[in-house]
């Protein structure tokens, strides 16, 4: 096993790509997700990878889109407004099933916002990342480590399944260092996909890599192939935390920076004798249903927790589904919560303390 | 000791953000919990810097302190934005060679070190941080003399490996101070 | 019984859609000649674009990828650097490469980046039916400039080649056109060579065909063919804007 080594997340994004065999990376700078940058432009070109600044987000998701197309591993990170220039190139990797990496270190909007770190990209990763009906898997870890595991995940998960996947990241996350234990390297599996578009040298028809349907009854049936594959992926890859979930009677349901603040106002809510535990969402699509399903009969309430104006507390509130009250708290524009804030608003919702 | 929250807090350029990693990396080899969050953005480039370092033997929460335990400031305007963040009862460690201030608090300890003065008097100009961080050990105890080492060594890349003995003998006079 | 005309291996079945008197197809011919010259077809990946060409990847038996409108060069640039062996072109109209794909195209070539661009200049938007392109000439009437094209409000045609000569990364920039036979060869040598340039590394080399569009100039054939050459041609003049040569760089 590697040795212990502490790191930033930004950097331990770029490390633990290429530990998973990623040998292609393209993108653009921004704040703060800079490092994952500049991290692989001093690596790849050591061990015979591809780095490349491109001339700006749209041309970098569109390179990600010929080298994937092309059959290699290739991830593309940046933060949120740089998503919103990649979302054309997002549903035509989509549209063309084209396993790809992208890495969003969140920073607060809308517009320029700021720098600091902010979770109000929740719906554009989930939901509306751009125009047509797909999905990403998407991933919000809340460790270094735990980001180092998701890259790996998020890699051969998107290549199962031939589709984008996205590991969203906070400013904090990916600025802060924390012990991490990276991987064993991986050799790149580049020429292993039958469908790319790496040359036919005579033994095959050509392979058309497109997004381009004219007849709408073909673009259907496509649509609907690819949905099916959506609903085996929330079968099978839902993943969530609990952190004294069983005995709660409030449950807090919160991912990525805003977990970790959530995890120690519920440390101190316990010793004031408050029952408050959490669901923490890793996958936020597929977004962790069966996980919340399970304590909607003996939670009293849910507090969804975000660094938004309350963007998850949506999908809490269509699984909890009327069964029981679900209330949201979020501060936005880059501010983190304090665990004093989270704490408040659970004794607000316990009543006051018995 | 468990739990313990250190906000380093100064000028850019100081050393605020090293002073933090030593410490996040003495913890480490000590096998606790830790972690390192900095501030970042264009409030970096020359204005005040921040380092929020948290060590425990749980996992870590929120990584960003708001309450230190400990507060390491080596400049005025961040003894004046985090002075009454400190918890009751906790320390604030100030360069007193650059902070002409007496703390108005009764309720924390503070600790006044002659950081500046001593590094640049010992020929360690720069290395006040060091200093520093050797009187927070001497105050908390957050790991073995040891691991503090080596903290240090792998705080530092191999090709500035020459700056060894200078912040050793730094955090040797901060131990003293 | 001798075979005359062959289509070209590099070619599908697959009947082109294009109008009648429309040159998409005279250079879709070349390329997959020049392709089958150099007995590349296994290891040519083609990037289509949106317009007319859309369906290129119907056409032609290489492998191809199709790229959202503009981001050709960009989607070119991420197959060649994942497969630097591989041959990779671009086939993009007017709108495509000049107007709202300018950035990536100026990119691609800035960086020297080992592609191919085909750019099929007919100075108007086909697929979309006839609006200005930004090669649309000035005083000319499309859709979206009833009144011809005033330079004043709507600006000035853009000469691609001469642009992107100045730059260092580019290694041939050559404009041509297929009115006729003579004029055809000579497009078939130009891109031979702009893809034989690729292959010795030499760096992005865009071919511009000066072409027609008798659909949506509202012509017949010939007399499309007759207002390129009244009208395109004098204010495209075809020639080499860059050339490396044949040497090593």
């Amino acid at each position: 096993m590697n040795e212990k080594v502490l790191m930033k997340g930004n950097e331990a994004i770029a490390e633990a790509a290429i530990a998973a065999g990623c040998r292609h990376f393209f993108g653009y700078p921004i704040t703060p997700q800079t490092e994952v940058a500049a991290y692989m432009s001093k690596r790849m070109p050591k061990i015979g990878g591809v780095y490349l600044q491109a001339e700006s987000e749209v041309a970098s998701i569109n390179m990600v889109l010929g080298a994937g197309a092309a059959g290699v591993r290739v991830m593309t990170s940046t933060s949120s407004p740089g998503i919103s220039l990649m979302a054309e190139g997002i549903s035509y990797i989509a549209g063309s099933d084209v396993p790809c990496l992208i890495v969003n270190v969140q920073r607060g909007g809308p517009g320029l916002g700021g720098i600091q770190p902010s979770q109000a990209d929740y719906f554009q990763a989930t939901k509306s990342t751009a125009h047509g009906d797909f999905h990403m898997l998407v991933f919000a870890p809340s460790t270094v480590q735990e980001t180092v595991d998701m890259i790996a995940m998020a890699f051969d998960l998107g290549d199962k399944y031939r589709m984008p996947t996205m590991v969203l990241s906070d400013g904090m996350l990916g600025q802060m260092m924390e012990p991490v234990v990276l991987p064993e390297p991986r050799e790149p599996d580049n020429d292993s996909k039958d469908w790319a578009i790496s040359g036919h040298k005579g033994k095959r028809e050509h392979n058309v890599v497109n997004s381009l349907y004219i007849n709408p009854q073909e673009l259907e049936t496509l649509v609907k192939a690819r949905f099916e594959k959506y609903a085996e992926i929330k079968e099978n890859h839902q993943i969530a935390e609990e952190y004294l979930a069983d005995d709660a009677d409030i449950i807090i349901v919160a991912y990525g920076s805003s977990s970790r603040v959530s995890r120690s106002a519920i440390d101190a809510a316990r010793k004031q004798g408050i029952k408050v535990g959490m669901i923490r969402p890793i996958t936020l699509w597929p977004f962790p249903e069966k996980a919340i399903e399970k304590h909607v009969g003996h939670a009293k309430a849910f507090l969804s927790v975000e660094m938004s104006m309350g963007q998850m507390v949506e999908d809490v509130r269509l699984v909890v589904n009327g069964r029981a009250p679900v209330e949201f708290y979020g501060r936005t524009g880059g501010v983190i919560p304090t665990p004093n804030e989270v704490l408040e608003q659970i004794v607000r919702i316990n009543g006051g303390v018995q | 000791m468990s739990d313990l929250n250190v906000l380093f807090a100064g000028f850019g350029g100081q050393g605020i953000l090293f002073s933090g990693k030593v410490m996040a990396y003495a913890a480490m080899m000590e096998g606790k919990e830790l972690s390192w969050l900095p501030s970042y953005g264009p409030e970096m480039r020359g204005g005040t810097a921040s380092c929020s370092v948290c060590i425990s033997d749980k996992a870590i929460g929120s990584p960003l302190v708001v309450n230190p335990d400990v507060l390491v400031v080596m400049n005025l305007p961040s003894l004046e934005k985090f002075e009454n963040d400190v918890v009751p009862g906790g320390i604030i460690i100030i360069d007193s060679s650059i902070v002409h201030k007496e703390v108005a608090r009764t309720d924390v300890r503070v600790v006044y070190v002659d950081a500046s003065r001593i590094a640049e008097e010992n020929g360690l100009k720069g290395a006040a941080n060091m200093v520093m961080l050797g009187r927070l050990f001497k105050e908390t105890g957050f790991c073995s003399a040891e691991n503090l080492d080596l903290g240090l060594q792998k705080s530092i890349p191999a090709r500035k490996a020459n700056l060894l003995e200078s912040n050793r003998k730094a955090i040797a006079l901060g131990i003293e101070s | 019984m001798t075979v005359k005309g062959q289509r070209p291996h590099a070619l599908t079945d697959a009947p082109f859609h294009y109008c009648p008197g429309c040159t998409h197809g005279i250079v879709h011919r070349l390329v997959a000649e020049v392709i089958d010259e150099l007995g590349i077809e296994g290891k040519t990946v083609g990037v289509a674009s949106v317009g007319c060409s859309v369906f290129t990847y119907n056409y032609f038996n290489c492998d191809m990828v199709q790229a959202p409108h503009g981001r050709a060069p960009a989607v070119a640039t991420g197959v060649k650097r994942a497969r630097p062996e591989n041959v990779v072109f671009t086939y993009q109209g007017d709108g495509d490469l000049a107007a709202i794909g300018m950035g990536e195209t100026v990119h691609a070539a800035a960086r020297g980046e080992n592609i191919v661009a085909i750019f099929i200049n007919n100075a108007i938007y086909g697929m979309t039916g006839g609006q200005m392109a930004p090669t649309t000439l000035p005083g000319q009437v499309t859709q979206t400039t009833p009144y011809g094209r005033d330079v004043k409000t709507a600006g000035n045609p853009i000469r691609v080649c001469e642009l992107l000569s100045s730059l260092d990364g580019v290694a041939l920039a050559e404009r041509v056109t297929v009115d006729c036979v003579k004029n055809v060869k000579a497009a078939k040598r130009a891109i031979k060579k702009a893809f034989e340039y690729q292959m010795a590394g030499k760096g992005y080399c865009i071919v511009e065909v000066v072409s027609t569009c008798p659909t949506n100039w509202g012509m017949s054939p010939a007399d499309a063919i007759q207002w390129l050459r009244d009208n395109m041609l004098p204010y495209y003049p075809l020639g080499v804007y860059k050339d490396v040569g044949e040497g090593e760089q």
